[in-house]
């Protein structure tokens, strides 16, 4: 049987649509590709396929340099999710929950990492820091990766807390819940799906983040992608590559799991009515 | 505490929003041990504000509401003898039908044991026996609505606080509910407070109905009372369906009212209490009949045309006017088949109903 010609908005069944979307594809992704092939290709210059090799992972794994920057990004992820999301949470709930003066001027103030560039931002930390006389190091990217993934951790849970029905805290409280029973029963696990996202955001934003880190890191307080970064300098090698791919992968699995609860978390979002 | 003790009692209860919205204003009421009492009103009239402040959501910005003897000021809702049936039903959407019901009893650290006994019962007690294990999702609006039922009767209060529970339910189940609403409270015996703005709603259900308009009750009464003898404008139309024609005292004759209908003439009608100067004469439409001749005396009778029939299966509704231009309507009952369309539009008909029925509404 022949197919029926498309409806004018079936664009997934038009041709030309069908090539655009393909060359979007390759156009975002096929560097990406080309870095994780190549971090299995066993040629020192990296330039030609010389075959398929896991050495470079080997030898990343072993360059003590790049380990104890992997170690000092999970040590700065680990702490600034913690914190910011606890903040973020709190600072989200807040908003969704109390009316105060100048509340809408707060709101915009909390936005404010999210919109301006990174670079500025940066610039500030450094500034902030340096006429504190703080050392630079593991804790002032710290409290910068705080600083930046907060309002994302805000923003996360609130956007949740809008679909909550207010009646239900009422209803517990009518049952006989005081205030802190009625958060811990009620409200926190409506707000978690919120809440677990924010902090996955949060993980992979300071994973990622180079520009702020770039600025408020010290010697030898290097971050995995600053690493990377001052690697390439000299040259690409299939050990970047590979030191690339792991950080990709993280970030990808985090990326997917803060869907997939948003999207779980959607689902019960309706109910009751 | 003897039993004739009023279980809720509001003491000129005001409560102000933002320093300029009065949503009840002065309300006194008493409200008996097992009664079935409604609030009913028109949106905004600050009846599910009143409720609110009965189970503690809200406080009084001047007065008092005693529950069972103890005065509610400065009372948390959890520490309040009464329990409360949301509009939204507010079943916990992440806690099965069974942990619903029982959060209320776990939360104030009733044993084990006895929520185990209590829950299955007060399912039972809600026909939702089998359901322990489903979640909220899984049931529908009806069913949800018996979750939150069952959830607030566990807790065995003093007061059950109903706020719209029904409105949200198509019509059939509506009807289905407040007949199981009323066997409901016969059975437990706890006092219910509904509010509606449904007054066929409250008719059915209560067997007392304040009637509330801008923040303030207009007349609280038992159904019969409200609909037979409202005592405002207000109340009469809000109640069911009305006509009403404007008249002048003309005098009294013993304990009955002479009132010159505007176009009908001078009328007879039996009326207690006073009244003078232009008066509002109302008169239901069931009670009005049509006749093609003159009817008896004793009766109020006057001839109108016919505007419009609209026929509504069971009854008829006749839209008539009389030779005063002023608009009646007469509900009738199709017994024949033909009873409908026997009446023909355009044609003149005698309008009447007896002197006794019609009420004389001064307000």
């Amino acid at each position: 049987m022949k197919k029926a010609r498309p409806t004018p908005l079936e664009y997934t069944r038009k041709r030309w649509f069908q090539l655009v979307m393909l060359f979007n594809f390759i156009f975002l992704y096929f560097p990406i590709v080309a870095l994780v092939a190549f971090s299995f290709n066993n040629s020192r210059r990296n330039i030609t396929w010389n075959g398929f090799t896991f050495k470079y992972y080997v030898k990343a794994f072993h360059n003590e340099s790049l380990f104890d920057a992997f170690l000092n990004s999970l040590i700065v992820a680990g702490i600034s999710t913690v914190v910011s999301t606890i903040l973020g949470a709190m600072l989200g709930l807040a908003l969704y929950r109390f009316k105060f003066p100048a509340k809408n001027a707060f709101d915009g103030w909390i936005h404010l990492p999210i919109i301006i560039p990174e670079i500025c931002m940066g610039v500030a930390m450094l500034a902030f820091f340096s006429r504190l006389n703080i050392t630079l190091g593991l804790f002032t990217i710290t409290v910068s990766h705080i600083a930046f993934s907060l309002p994302f951790v805000a923003v996360v849970v609130r956007a949740r807390m809008a679909g909550f029905d207010h009646s239900l805290e009422e209803a517990a409280r009518d049952l006989g819940a005081n205030q802190w029973q009625t958060f811990k029963d009620v409200t926190l696990p409506y707000m978690m799906p919120g809440v677990v996202a924010g902090a996955l955001l949060a993980l992979t934003l300071s994973l990622d983040d180079f520009v702020i880190t770039f600025f408020t890191s010290g010697p030898g307080s290097t971050t995995l992608p600053i690493k990377i970064f001052s690697m390439v300098r000299f040259s690409v090698t299939p050990e970047v590559n590979a030191a690339s791919t792991v950080l990709i992968v993280i970030t990808l699995i985090l990326s997917v799991g803060t869907m997939v609860i948003q999207a779980r978390g959607g689902k019960d979002k309706g109910l009751p009515i | 505490m003897t039993s004739n003790q009023p279980i809720i009692r509001i003491q000129s209860v005001t409560k102000i929003f933002n320093r300029t919205v009065t949503a009840v204003d002065d309300v006194s009421l008493d409200i008996a041990a097992g009664e079935f009492f409604a609030l009913l009103g028109p949106s905004g009239c600050g009846k599910t504000t009143l409720l609110r402040m009965i189970a503690g959501f809200e406080n009084p910005t001047t007065g008092r509401i005693v529950v069972d003897g103890q005065d509610m000021q400065g009372v948390d809702p959890n520490h309040r003898p009464v329990n409360m049936v949301f509009q939204s039903y507010a079943v916990f959407p992440h806690m099965t039908v069974a942990k619903n019901v029982a959060y209320g009893l776990k939360v104030t650290g009733v044993a084990n044991s006895e929520i185990q006994k209590m829950v299955p019962e007060a399912l039972q007690l809600v026909k939702l026996g089998g359901f322990e294990h489903r979640m909220p999702h899984q049931l529908s609006g009806g069913q949800q609505q018996r979750v939150s039922l069952a959830r607030a009767l566990v807790k065995k209060p003093k007061v059950l606080l109903l706020d719209e529970p029904l409105s949200a339910l198509d019509a059939k189940l509506r009807e289905a509910m407040q007949i199981e609403l009323v066997n409901l409270q016969k059975s437990v015996g706890i006092t219910f407070i509904i509010v509606t703005h449904s007054q066929s709603e409250a008719l059915s259900v209560a067997d007392r109905i304040a009637v509330m308009k801008d923040g303030q009750v207009k007349q609280v009464a038992d159904p019969l009372a409200l609909y037979e003898k409202p005592n405002s404008q207000f109340c009469a139309d809000f109640i069911g369906k009305i006509n009403q024609l404007e008249a002048e005292v003309a005098g009294v004759e013993g304990k009955n009212l002479v009132v010159d209908i505007r176009g009908v003439g001078k009328v007879v009608i039996p009326h207690e209490g006073h009244a003078e100067g232009r008066v509002s004469l109302a008169i239901r439409p069931e009670k009005v009949e049509l006749n093609a001749h003159e009817p008896g005396d004793e009766r109020v009778k006057f001839l109108s045309k016919v505007a419009n029939v609209v026929y509504y299966g069971s009854t008829s509704q006749v839209f008539l006017e009389n030779a005063a231009g002023d608009q009646l309507m007469a509900e009738i009952r199709n017994r024949e088949s033909n009873t409908a369309t026997s009446i023909l539009i355009g044609s003149e008909v005698w309008v009447s109903w007896k002197a006794a029925d019609t009420l004389v509404l001064t307000e």
